[in-house]
């Protein structure tokens, strides 16, 4: 057990976590989305450790947190709601009004972006959403950073009474390092909820005056002269050049200057808040600069903001409009503003191996089966491990969360217009993405009168991000009892009047159950037909211990089709060019078996 | 003192953990620490890498051609991610074979031990005896009997090289 304070090694969302705690933040709610999800968890630990009663939970999705959050700002208590990036598109209905309508107690909105990307669905900007939304914009440089800036957020948005964002990045939510942790004192934030209609309601005839005090409280803001960017001043040898730099981008550049000797002595100002930024600031930058070099994640945000044409940054094509800014390509931006030689790198002469899905991973069975019942169908697929069906033909698109069955039901209306024999269209979700937004499309499907198989990939957990638990799982964030709320139930609810079970191991179960749907759809009376495909995550160790291990082996009788690794791809089998045949490496093998119903000739056996 | 590791792996290997336990060091040698880690869906069997600097840096990531050490816990990734390394950067990885002084059979060993999951364990382990890093087998050691859960803690100081 480690000491209550002092330095501790935190990884960027722990840092939050904990300053979360260390500020007395009454309520967090998050879903998981990697580079995010650790900060609910380390809320919830920290919570533990300092005796803080937060209410913590894993909602259904980033706008039900979010409306959660705010209602607890409302009565006067301090609240934050984390997600990532993509998460914001989807609490951006709630979000956008709120910076209206202000908040009482200090509320935090972590959106953790993901330029790279290296595990999400685009890279957008939640900086650039923060000025679309109007609301303060922190972008911290280090995990250390990152924990001192939920103490100013909180302090900025009580003292404006206006929702804050922190932005990270996923090399500040996923970098470790040595963090201050202070003491934090149990909380004692009453609920207090005044009612104030006129804002708190606000119809359209009030909105215009909460605009023009947004607009105030913005302009009061830019003059925060604690928001002055950080000067690192140079040599004072070329006096009328600096670099501006935020997030990450800065941490990169400072050490980058550090190493180009004397050449790098130039003015380095850090931006903390990256919107709205310091006009003073941008008044005094003009005036006594005249190369002037903009560096930040993932989009222009401070360049914008100075709306001058003699900023070098993305307009004017110095850095680049795409993708992550690494180290090396921060040094080649340096080196070129400062007319320095560029220095070129090595580059990788191999390409990394892809991911793939864990070896006796349930869904790998689940999509053998769809696959091969259906090799002309369309399969509309979604966000999570499973994604990694594309990898063996099994997933056909993956959009957002949830986007799978209205996808599925804008496919049928595609081919049905026509008239002729629609394809079997064959929708695979997981357990988690259902209650995200899934729910929803499924009740417009089946109100719209689609016709396609819906297959519910249950494993029991939102595997991806964490194993973060479900609403079925009747588990709250903090490992405490809640009520179950099962996937079936809301199926049936939906109107749907086909519904399957089965494990997913069981591939010819699967299938049969496969083609009694796709009947069920194709008959008069048919809509659309739920399989839902369970079988727990292997990674959970639980779940292992509990399942049979087969011993497995390929025999002589292989004849080297790759069938096995081809259309099953399942990383524990591979080929034996020596011996020309399939084999499988028994490190990886978990030994679930159900590999001997893929093999043509029968040559995998259990022994 | 600075130093610049990379550990190159597969998801499922204990990058992460071999990485905590030198930032744990880090921290016990009183030296500042940064590291970066890849999470999400890389983390399902795909190639990983983490990035651990220890002394004077601000930026949590390491440029090409400048870490002092990498250790390889998938042979395979020396193509992917050798390009980290500095002129005359030493290089562990978990190979098998004659052995020597930069490879190890640590798939092998962790067999031995019990479980093929320490094998990261025995790497790091014979990264320190051979003096590789910026901590010893005494501060590195203290630190993953700290971080062990009670279960695994024998076969993890045995894979590492200690004794219970």
């Amino acid at each position: 057990m480690m000491e209550k304070s002092g330095q501790r090694i935190l990884m960027g969302n722990e840092a939050i976590g904990r300053g979360l705690v260390e500020q007395h933040c009454t309520l967090v709610a998050a879903y998981p989305g990697t580079p995010s999800s650790e900060i609910l968890a380390s809320v919830i630990s920290f919570a533990g450790e300092t005796g803080a009663t937060i209410h913590t939970e894993w909602s259904v999705n980033e706008k039900v947190a979010c409306e959660t959050a705010l209602a607890n700002s409302m009565a006067g208590r301090r609240s934050a709601v984390a997600m990532k990036q993509v998460g914001l598109n989807v609490a951006a209905d709630p979000f956008t009004r709120a910076t209206y309508l202000g908040v009482t107690g200090g509320f935090i909105l972590i959106a953790a972006d993901d330029p790279g990307p290296h595990s999400s669905q685009t890279e957008q900007d939640s900086r650039l959403f923060a000025h679309f939304a109007k609301a303060p914009v922190f972008d911290p440089s280090s995990p250390r950073e990152s924990k001192e800036m939920v103490a100013e957020a909180f302090a900025l948005s009580e003292k404006y009474e206006i929702p804050v964002i922190l932005r990270p990045t996923t090399r500040i939510c996923h970098a470790r390092q040595n963090v201050f942790c202070g003491p934090s004192d149990p909380t004692g934030q009453k609920a207090t909820f005044k009612k104030d209609p006129s804002r708190w309601v606000a119809t359209p005839q009030f909105l215009t005056g909460l605009h023009r005090l947004l607009n105030e409280k913005l302009d009061r803001i830019s003059e925060e002269s604690i928001f002055y960017p950080t000067l690192y001043a140079g040599d004072g040898s070329r006096p009328r050049v600096c670099v501006i730099a935020s997030g990450v981008v800065f941490a990169h550049a400072r050490e980058l200057l550090a190493g180009l000797g004397p050449s790098g002595k130039i003015d380095l100002y850090q931006v903390r808040l990256a919107y709205p930024l310091h006009r003073p600031f941008i008044a005094k930058i003009k005036e006594e600069y005249e190369e002037i070099l903009v560096l930040e994640e993932t989009d222009s945000v401070v360049e914008m903001q100075f709306a001058d044409a003699r900023i070098r940054g993305r307009n004017s094509g110095d850095v680049p409009r795409q993708g992550e800014l690494t180290p090396d390509i921060v040094e080649e931006i340096l080196r070129k503003f400062l007319d320095l030689p560029t220095n070129p790198v090595d580059q990788p002469s191999k390409r990394g191996v892809r991911p793939s899905l864990c070896a006796g991973c349930g869904h790998r069975a689940a999509f053998y089966a769809i696959r091969e019942t259906f090799p002309d169908g369309i399969f509309p697929s979604d966000i999570g491990c499973y994604t990694l069906g594309m990898n063996f033909g099994a997933v056909d698109t993956c959009h957002c969360m949830g986007a799978c069955i209205s996808q599925g039901a804008g496919f049928y209306h595609a081919y049905a217009a026509t008239g002729e024999k629609f394809p079997t269209i064959v929708v695979t979700i997981g357990d988690s993405t259902f209650f995200h937004s899934g729910i929803p499309g499924l009740i417009n499907a089946v109100f719209q009168g689609a016709r396609f198989i819906l297959v519910i990939l249950d494993n029991g957990t939102t595997a991806m991000t964490g194993h973060q638990p479900t609403p079925q799982h009747g588990i709250l964030a903090d490992g405490k009892s809640g009520k179950k709320i099962f996937i079936p139930d809301i199926v049936r609810a939906a109107g749907v009047s086909f519904l399957r079970e089965t494990e997913a191991y069981d591939i010819a179960n699967v299938a049969t159950m496969l083609r009694e749907a796709d009947a069920f759809i194709r008959s008069p009376e048919g809509g659309i037909a739920v399989v839902i495909a369970r079988h727990p995550c292997i990674v959970d160790r639980g779940a292992r211990a509990a399942q049979t291990v087969y011993r497995m082996r390929i025999t002589e009788e292989c004849i080297a089709c790759r069938a096995c690794i081809e259309e099953f791809e399942c990383p524990a089998i591979g080929f034996d060019e020596d011996q020309n045949r399939a084999r499988i490496d028994p490190n990886r093998c978990i030994g679930c078996g159900v590999c001997r119903n893929v093999c043509p000739v029968e040559a995998i056996i259990a022994e | 003192m600075n130093q610049q590791i990379i550990i190159s792996g597969i998801g499922g290997q204990g990058v992460l953990f071999i990485t905590r336990i030198l930032a744990e060091a880090a921290i016990e040698m009183n030296l500042e620490v940064l590291t970066s880690e890849t999470h999400g869906m890389a983390m399902r069997g795909g190639t990983v890498i983490s990035h651990v600097k220890v002394g004077d840096f601000t930026s949590p990531l390491i440029r090409m051609g400048q870490a002092d050490v990498g250790l390889f816990l998938h042979a395979e990734n020396l193509d992917v991610h050798r390009c980290y390394l500095k002129p005359g950067g030493l290089i562990f990885t978990n190979a098998t074979g004659d052995g020597g002084i930069t490879s190890i059979d640590a798939t092998g060993l962790a067999r031995k031990h019990g479980s093929i999951v320490v094998a990261n364990l025995v790497l790091l382990g014979f990264a320190v005896r051979q003096g590789g890093l910026f901590c010893d087998k005494a501060v590195a050691g203290a630190v993953l009997k700290r971080i062990s859960t009670t279960a695994k803690l024998e076969t993890n100081l045995a894979a590492f090289g200690l004794e219970g």
